[in-house]
């Protein structure tokens, strides 16, 4: 029983990892393709420590599963965060069937690729 | 010899890094680079939970806290170099 549920949260782990970089590949904009790596893999790491944790209750590996955990929820949000902030300052483009756009007018669709 | 279900979950996380890299090549923006090497690093992390949960080995573990600590840091370094970078 607990192969099975733990495998079963493996799988859907992987899966929604998976999701993160089918997301990235395929969003239209920078802010979309952040959203889509960032819940996805949140959740897929979640999803993979707890069957870490299921598979094997003993006390420092659920500890540090905790503690990875925790931190990556922490982590994930702030680099996204600040990764967006830094897009929207620098003026990345808005994908085209964006209704809304607050930025000041001299801060938009510049073309930031690198070079 | 690997579990069928830490295979499959391999195999998939391995083709999610593949495809953020081809964003990571592809990607038009400075930040869509950024994001990739963001995702790459959470994605080594979720291998490195599968391997330790497929082994029962404790040390993948603390490698996976130091790669997800060390890969925070370098986004928000890149983040603030944007940030910097724009006149």
């Amino acid at each position: 029983m607990i192969d099975w549920i733990s495998g079963g949260l493996v799988v859907a782990g992987a899966t929604l990892a998976l999701l993160a970089g089918v997301g990235v590949v395929r969003m239209p904009d920078v802010f979309t393709r952040m959203q889509a790596s960032t819940k996805a893999s949140t959740l897929g790491v979640g999803c993979l420590l707890a069957a870490l944790a299921i598979r094997h209750p003993d006390v420092s590996i659920v500890m540090k599963a905790l503690s990875v955990g925790a931190f990556m929820m922490l982590t994930t949000a702030v680099s996204a965060h600040v990764i967006a902030r830094a897009a929207a300052l620098t003026g990345a483009p808005l994908w085209k069937g964006t209704l809304l756009d607050e930025r000041p007018v001299a801060n938009r669709d510049r073309d930031c690729s690198s070079s | 010899m690997l579990n069928f279900t830490s295979a499959i979950a391999l195999t998939m996380l391995a083709l999610g890094a593949a495809l953020t890299f081809v964003r990571l090549v592809r990607g038009p923006s400075l930040p869509d680079r950024v994001i990739s090497i963001d995702l790459i690093g959470i994605l080594i992390v979720c291998v490195l939970v599968v391997v330790a949960g497929d082994s029962g080995q404790q040390a993948f573990l603390d490698v996976a806290m130091v790669i997800a600590l060390i890969s925070f840091v370098g986004t928000v370094a890149y983040a603030r170099y944007l940030e910097r970078d724009r006149t």
